[in-house]
């Protein structure tokens, strides 16, 4: 995991090539360990005779940057709607929870397909699509958890001598849910840079000349009958960054979830 | 004195752990007559509930029976196929768990969990058994018992649910009965007519019980033999009587000041200070010296011996070797 | 059973409710795609004609009114590109799309039943290793590109299967194991959390004291519990599902629903997106609605009870499955099923 983002930190200084640079004598060159490949573009090159591992390279920036911010923008207004849910219950929790099962019925990327059509594809309006499709989920976490520690003895306590409700949720119920949000928020970035991915790959996401995982793939697609490495290898760096992003998230639980003794 | 129908020999299940062996049952011995009712006595962790578990061959990972043989009729069951296993179980050797909440399938009907046994061991058929379910519904004494027959196990009580346990026990006849504190969940008047329920029965049909339990009250109202067990060892082993009349190791006299008795007024309960000691724990010397009022010297150094001290009364303790500490 | 539907059938109203005027309210800002329908060199005063016999220069709230009555009378406008009301259209598209989620499903189950079952009852043998492991690489590869990557394999190299369309068998094979291979994925984790956590229950025990077959005892005392959770928790997944299709159909050329709502997306077609995402949310409800259906069914202890009891096993499943979710490290998706009393 830290590999990956110190990749993407430091994408200029290793970088082969110019991600950008267009190389008409070097067009869909393989692999270099394949006959016809060249030592200079390890991982070939595409229709354009761009540097696949160099694109590779600086897309990491951007799908890490647009997975971890979404996952910060749903996390605060998730864990917001998940405690006022919870803590007060009745007619505010029902209205939210009505919320909550609307956005549920929309498939995840159906919803963020409509959005950045109608917004125009770019990186703010994909954080803030991401964002608002992924809150749900911790709006649902934070609000079970909620409520069964509402429950709970020390709550109960602090209300009884009359603590405000504000002061009560601050105090005792948000650093309680802290750390399963930290767990399903790092993988949830994960699930995050799929979706990124896929959005991008349909054309919605990140647009060009901004490069990203999905963007190149995309453009691979086109070429899977005879450059087949134009699509393998951004989808194997998606896939060893979303690894590495889930096993983070599992040792994190591990540390921070005591009642999960694996 | 009749051929044994149980008999253990220094039965040893080990849990193999990530925080090393843990000695869960260690060199236990005993042995059931036909007809006979037996108790183990022990607190929560001294290992007699594994032992029931290992007779009936259902230690589960990472438990494993490291050492010893179960005789059940001459055939040593820690030997034979799983196959051998399973016919004896529920058929021969059947078991009465301590939950009767969580002991039964919810998804089920009590008289499919019922008959499945029947139909298992005794080749019924689907009528046969149902019809042999309904009448040990009703032997256990449960009104309605064909209503009861096809309903669901959450709608019933947890003394009907303890009964039909019983009923699913005894369908197949079994020549061992282990029940493994059978009235520890339920109300104290239940527990009253379940223990008078069980008593009836076997005497009904001369089975043998292997009772595990921690309440020397069901102890002196149901057994004929006790085994006191701590920290996985059998640390007094006599008939009931003598148990309660002349109790020999400390810890057992310490179980039985914990418990009130109506002819004996006294304004405060003793009980034992402390708890068990994690199996394996206590390497050197007595199990009980941690808690042992009379604990000395030898007692801190080296392991006693289960010895027979009087005829059928056998003691794990300094205090009763011969020409030892003396008390 | 019956109240428990039609209240339950009730409350879809205000979700749809919701859902339609999200949509609504995102066409509207989206603009009017006059601009679009009308050639390039069309004049103002054209534009202003058309625009005003679409209704499109009313003020909000009568525009909101006029669509809400074309809502009810299932009318969504027509589709500019195809110049057709759009929900025939869309319809028309929503057989292939069953057509490959069906198969997708039948995949996912076909794999994930006995794998979770029997990484669950070997745990920590060589087979739950492999059957977790190649759960978890499944799930961080993104499901596009498993299908690109099927497409090399069999359809360039091996040349076993046709690279898309629709037709033969042979043209499902490879989108339904690409979707299907990636529901399994999360599947098979589910079963074996839920497996483990029923293994260790009394009952079990009560099961294999009795003699039973460890066979029997897996697969009719354990899996029948363990099926609970997971039947919710596949009913709900609906949404995920439908939203590989989306993927998979553009992979694959899958002439479906999701096919033809990413090129309405990409020309605009209003009338076909919201005739679409209404259809979508639509069946996602209403596989919600079965999942608690077949909850009902499934666990009889339900069927007894009443108000608030329903709520409280309500909250308990709903909790378990939260748990079983964050354990096989899956995303939440949280029980609809209504509650109604607390």
């Amino acid at each position: 995991m830290f590999a990956v983002i110190l990749v993407a930190l430091f994408a200029k200084s290793l970088a082969p090539h110019d991600p950008k640079m267009i190389n008409p004598a070097m067009m869909l060159k393989p692999p270099v360990w394949v006959d016809g490949g060249s030592s200079l573009h390890i991982l070939g090159t595409d229709n354009l005779g761009r540097d696949i591992l160099s694109r590779i390279i600086y897309g990491s920036q951007i799908s890490l940057a647009v997975g971890i911010s979404s996952v910060a923008f749903a996390g605060v207004i998730g864990v917001f709607v998940g405690l006022v849910a919870g803590y007060y219950g009745g007619f505010i929790d029902n209205i939210l929870m009505r919320l909550v099962d609307s956005f549920l019925a929309i498939p995840t990327i159906l919803f963020a397909l409509v959005f950045l059509t109608i917004f125009g594809p770019s990186v703010p309006t994909l954080i803030v699509v991401l964002g608002i499709t992924n809150w749900v989920q911790y709006a649902r976490l934070v609000r079970g958890e909620v409520l069964s520690i509402k429950e709970r003895e020390f709550v109960k306590a602090a209300r009884s001598i009359g603590v405000r409700d504000c002061k009560i949720i601050l105090r005792h119920l948000l650093p309680n849910v802290i750390s399963p949000f930290i767990v399903i928020s790092t993988l949830s970035v994960a699930t995050t840079i799929i979706l990124e991915a896929s959005l991008s790959f349909l054309g919605l996401g990140i647009q060009p000349p901004t490069i990203s995982w999905g963007g190149i793939l995309s453009d691979g697609r086109d070429y899977v009958a005879t450059s087949w490495w134009l699509a393998t290898f951004p989808g194997m760096a998606i896939t060893i960054t979303v690894l590495a992003i889930i096993f983070l998230g599992d040792w994190l639980r591990d540390v921070l979830d005591p009642r999960d003794n694996h | 004195m009749t051929e044994a129908l149980l008999e253990i020999k220094d039965l040893k299940t080990y849990f193999h752990t990530e925080n090393g062996v843990v000695p869960s049952v260690d060199g236990v011995s005993f042995s059931i007559k036909k007809g006979e009712t037996i108790a183990v006595v022990g607190e929560s962790g001294s290992g007699k509930s594994v032992t029931s578990l290992s007779i009936m061959g259902l230690v589960g990972s990472p438990g494993k029976i490291v050492g010893g043989e179960v005789l059940f009729e001459g055939k040593d069951l820690t030997a034979i196929s799983k196959r051998d296993m399973r016919k004896l179980r529920g058929n021969d050797i059947a078991m009465i768990f301590q939950e009767p909440l969580t002991s039964l399938n919810p998804l089920f009907t009590v008289g499919n969990q019922i008959s499945e046994s029947i139909k298992l061991h005794q080749n019924a058929s689907k009528e046969q058994a149902k019809v042999k379910s309904i009448e040990m519904l009703r032997k256990v004494g449960i009104p309605r018992p064909e209503k009861v027959y096809s309903s669901y196990p959450h709608l019933l009580s947890g003394g009907m649910r303890q009964r039909v346990m019983i009923a699913m026990a005894l369908s197949c006849n079994p020549k061992l009965l282990i029940a493994d504190e059978p009235t520890t969940a339920l109300d104290v008047t239940i527990q009253a007519q379940i223990l008078q329920l069980m008593r009836n029965l076997i005497h009904e049909n001369d089975t043998s019980i292997l009772l595990i339990t921690h309440d020397l009250g069901v102890v002196a109202e149901m057994v004929d033999t006790v085994i006191v067990m701590y920290a996985g060892h059998v640390v007094e082993y006599t008939d009931v009587y003598t148990l309660f009349k002349e109790p020999k190791h400390p810890y057992t006299k310490g179980l039985l000041d914990s418990t009130p008795k109506i002819h004996e007024l006294k304004d405060e309960l003793q009980s034992i200070e402390g708890t068990v000691p994690t199996p394996g724990s206590i390497t050197q010397g007595c199990r009980f010296q941690t808690r042992c009022p009379l604990a000395s010297g030898k007692c801190f150094t080296e392991d006693p011996e289960l010895k027979e001290i009087a005829q059928n009364h056998k003691v794990r303790c300094w205090l009763h070797e011969e020409g030892e500490v003396a008390i | 059973m019956g109240k428990f539907l039609i209240r339950r059938l009730l409350q879809i109203i205000p979700v749809l409710f919701i859902i339609s005027f999200v949509v609504f309210c995102l066409v509207f800002v989206a603009g009017d795609p006059v601009a679009l329908m009308l050639p390039e060199d069309a004049s103002p005063e054209d534009i202003e004609q058309l625009r005003e016999s679409l209704g499109l220069n009313k003020p909000f709230h009568v525009q909101y009114f006029t669509y809400m009555l074309g809502l009810v009378q299932f009318d969504f406008g027509e589709s500019f590109r195809y110049k057709e009301s759009a929900l025939p259209i869309v319809l028309e598209r929503l057989p292939a799309t069953l057509e490959l989620a069906t198969a997708s499903m039948i995949v996912a189950i076909v794999i994930a039943i006995p794998l979770g079952i029997w990484s669950a009852t070997k745990k920590n043998s060589p087979l739950d290793f492999l059957a977790t492991g190649g759960a978890v690489l499944w799930k961080a590869m993104p499901n596009f590109w498993l299908g690109i990557m099927l497409i090399i394999l069999f359809s360039v190299t091996l040349g076993w299967f046709p690279v898309s369309g629709r037709g033969s068998l042979s043209h499902l094979v490879l989108p339904a194991l690409t979707l299907g291979t990636g529901i399994a994925a999360e599947m098979t984790r589910l079963i074996r959390s839920s497996m483990l956590e029923i293994l260790n229950q009394d009952y079990i025990r009560t099961a294999r004291s009795k003699g039973i077959r460890e066979f029997f005892v897996i697969n009719k005392h354990a899996f029948r519990n363990a099926l609970i959770p997971v039947v919710t928790i596949t009913a709900l997944q609906t949404s995920t599902v439908v939203g590989g299709t989306l993927i998979t159909e553009t992979v694959f050329s899958w002439p479906g629903l999701g096919q033809l709502l990413i090129q309405a997306v990409n020309t605009r077609d209003m009338a076909i997106v919201q005739a679409s995402v209404f259809i979508i949310a639509f069946m996602v409800i209403l596989m919600n609605l079965l999942a608690d259906i077949v909850y009902k069914i499934l666990d009889p202890r339900i069927k007894y009870l009443k108000g608030e009891d329903i709520c409280r096993s309500i909250h308990r499943l709903e909790i378990k499955i939260q748990q079983l979710q964050v354990q096989s490290r899956e995303r939440l998706i949280s029980l609809s099923v209504g509650c109604d009393f607390c």
